[in-house]
């Protein structure tokens, strides 16, 4: 289930995403996970502690302890901050030091709403192109969704590793690394 | 409460001052304005382990700061742009303990012995301040030795032939090299030039109770999960452990207090956000070239050169593609060779000074690398049908390699820090404003090397080469300014020392002038910015400015 995204706007949102990166023999950005990660940045204030920062040293994939699933917890000034990126200053005056922010919140709805009512039946086409005709908020899911699509999987996205295997790495290497030779031979 | 010293900064220059004061017995008071993800305060022999390899908690979630909503910087070319044509991320070196050692590669070479002398061994240029430093190499040498050991410096002494003489060897031998350096390296050698491998703050073996580097990838912007990077993390651990030494994080020094010709201490602003003062003997400031400007200034200092003369490395950046070539150049510790011809001058590069009408140029130590991260590779592309084929083939991140040369940047009045009249940090104090536009040697210097690393690539066997610089000179898509602002966080000489108070705001040893007991220990003290990365010099500078105040 969604964190802060509606049923509808998830749809949409999974409709959107498999146009930036599609589906072919291997899984699209929607099977991946990429709405999850966006879902999970919007909805970060949701848990505690937020889900901003993911912990570290290692994630346990390639060895030790699986550190990265347990986010950091935020200091005042760290939340202050990503709450007025994600919610908005909202008229709040100590998020409005040097004026108002509009904040991740009214963009995702504001760019969603622009796509239309029909836009999940609509064909890929007529999809792609409305989405073109809001180049700000393509811009900005895009950004989302590459880090969606090839960042950390505890983020919510890159499930089981999609993104990575696509590409051939394997993403986070510690506390392994690479060898000698596999850094200096071909 | 007060102290013998509060330094404001942990960085390189902070910590190793630090270091030096504590081992002497003063007590000491750091204070930083960013968070603690290095160490553990109540127990320094435990070092955190907050870094990890995550490309979207360093690269896109700022977490070694500063967070551009809480501490924006603006941005203008000149004062005909207006006040500002930018406000957010400008040469953001981060803000946490550890100041910007914990994102570097850890390249740290010595300057050449002529950089301490410009003026004398290169001459004048029109509107820029050239000028000689009032120490030489020979005076620094023992510094930049102890900082070598201090740090762990892993080279290879003598590889370099233009490298400035050096009382010892490198305290650890090189880390393994990258396989697309060993491959530009070879080509470079072709052309007659000297690649050497690249001195790096980064373990080869185990050293001063921290593990070998172990090649993760995960390095320039990273903060290193096994820490096996020794800037600043050594010198600040040494330096808590003395017990002489008390860190304090989140906490901003907004004001240097001052009786007649001495400071007296500092004013602060803590993480529960009360504005308190703190009593010291000495202050030294170690925020880096542009938050150390930005305090002497929030003090009232007013030395008409505090804030002028900001230099950044001017980039050239050239990159090949190789289809048939496979860097994995996630593999490694980013950057494992140089070469430094570009900053020795020849026939070439005097004809082509002369053909500009500029009495001589100079480039920077060209870097060999690669790109290996896949969120910085997937934002280069388009998304559509398109997109999974690109990565697959990936064009940017396997089969790509090249060179970053960091140009010598010259000292220009005009370019500098101020306090931007309206835009507020969180705390509401103003904040720094960046006014740069690069000399015209600058770009020239860039014209005439760029094309001579292309040539290397095409030697190795590029299908094709581009060239790009930061900063750029035009707007960027839909009239984007940001490129305008370079790209560097080697930042450097907002607040120059001299021997004249009327050319210099602080002498030999750092010490503003009129005011002996404040102490500048970073980058604002460079007179002249070389084409090397700072980090090695402004920590020797800052040891020798603190055994100094000791002796």
């Amino acid at each position: 289930m969604a964190i802060w995204l509606t049923t509808d706007e998830y749809r949409k949102l999974a409709a959107v995403v498999d146009l930036m990166i599609p589906a072919d023999e291997t899984p699209g950005a929607a099977e991946a996970g990429t709405v999850d990660y966006i879902d999970g940045l919007l909805g970060a204030f949701e848990v505690d502690p937020p889900r901003i920062w993911a912990g570290g040293p290692f994630s346990g994939r390639t060895g030790g302890p699986a550190g990265f699933a347990e986010f950091l917890p935020l200091s005042a000034l760290d939340e202050l901050a990503w709450r007025t990126r994600i919610e908005g200053s909202l008229g709040i005056a100590e998020r409005e030091f040097n004026g108002p922010v509009v904040g991740l919140h009214q963009r995702y709805r504001e760019g969603l709403d622009s796509l239309g009512v029909d836009f999940v039946q609509s064909d890929v086409q007529e999809q792609a192109r409305r989405l073109k005709g809001n180049e700000m908020f393509a811009s900005l899911v895009y950004e989302h969704v590459c880090e969606g699509m090839y960042g950390p999987p505890e983020y919510g996205g890159n499930r089981n590793g999609i993104g990575w295997s696509l590409i051939g790495t394997v993403g986070d290497v510690q506390p392994r690394g690479w060898t000698d030779d596999e850094v200096s031979l071909p | 409460m007060s102290a013998d010293a509060i330094i404001v900064g942990s960085g390189p220059g902070g910590s190793t001052a630090a270091e030096v004061l504590a081992a002497a017995g003063w007590s000491v008071v750091l204070f930083e304005k960013g968070r603690n993800h290095l160490i553990d305060l109540d127990d320094p022999t435990r070092l955190l382990g907050d870094f990890s390899n995550d490309e979207i908690k360093f690269i896109d979630r700022h977490f070694l700061g500063p967070d551009p909503f809480l501490e924006p910087r603006t941005f203008r070319t000149g004062p005909e742009d207006g006040d500002r044509i930018f406000a957010g991320s400008v040469n953001s070196i981060p803000s946490t303990v550890g100041g910007g050692g914990t994102h570097a590669d850890g390249k740290v070479p010595r300057f050449l012995e002529e950089d301490f002398r410009m003026l004398s061994t290169y001459g004048p240029q029109d509107g820029a301040a050239v000028a000689d430093w009032p120490l030489d190499y020979a005076e620094l040498e023992p510094f930049y030795a102890g900082a070598e050991r201090g740090i762990g410096v892993s080279g290879e002494a003598g590889a370099n032939p233009f490298a400035a003489w050096r009382s010892g060897p490198y305290p650890m031998p090189p880390g393994p090299p990258m396989y697309g350096s060993t491959l530009s390296a070879a080509a470079s050698e072709l052309l007659g030039l000297h690649p050497y491998p690249a001195p790096g703050a980064t373990n080869s073996v185990f050293y001063d109770g921290r593990p070998p580097c172990n090649n993760c990838g995960f390095c320039a912007f990273f903060g290193c999960p096994i820490h096996a990077k020794g800037d600043p993390v050594a010198m600040l651990q040494r330096a808590l452990l003395t017990g002489n030494v008390e860190l304090i994080p989140e906490t901003f020094v907004s004001r240097i207090l001052t009786r007649g010709d001495r400071a007296t201490g500092v004013e602060y602003v803590g993480p529960d956000g009360v504005a308190r003062s703190m009593d010291a003997r000495h202050v030294i400031v170690a925020g880096g070239a542009v938050e150390t400007p930005r305090l002497l200034l929030l003090s009232g200092f007013d030395h008409p050169l505090i804030g002028r003369n900001l230099m950044v490395h001017f980039q050239t950046i050239v990159v090949g593609g190789f289809a048939d070539i496979d860097f994995h150049g996630e593999r490694g510790r980013a950057v494992t060779h140089m070469h430094d011809d570009a900053l020795i001058p020849d026939d070439a590069s005097r004809r082509a000074a002369k053909e500009a009408g500029l009495p001589w140029i100079r480039g920077g130590m060209v870097e060999h690398g690669g790109p290996g991260l896949p969120i910085m590779e997937a934002k280069h592309y388009n998304w559509g049908p398109g997109h999974k084929r690109k990565m697959r083939e990936s064009p940017y991140r396997r089969h790509l390699w090249g060179f970053t040369m960091q140009g010598e940047d010259l000292p220009v009045p005009t370019n500098r820090v101020d306090l931007d009249p309206k835009v507020r940090d969180v705390r509401g104090f103003p904040v720094a404003r960046i006014t740069y536009r690069p000399h015209r040697h600058e770009l020239v210097a860039s014209d005439h090397h760029g094309p001579r690393l292309a040539a290397i690539l095409e030697t190795m066997g590029a299908k094709w080469t581009s060239i790009v610089t930061s900063p750029g000179s035009r707007l960027g898509p839909g009239g984007r300014t940001e490129g305008l602002a370079p790209m560097s966080r080697h930042v450097m000489g907002s607040v120059r020392m001299g021997t004249e108070p009327e050319t210099s705001v602080t002498d030999a040893h750092g010490r503003v002038h009129g005011l002996e007991n404040v102490v500048i220990a970073d980058s604002s003290v460079f007179v002249t910015a070389s084409g090397y990365g700072p980090t090695l010099t402004l920590a020797a500078l800052a040891a020798r400015s603190a055994s100094a105040m000791v002796s």
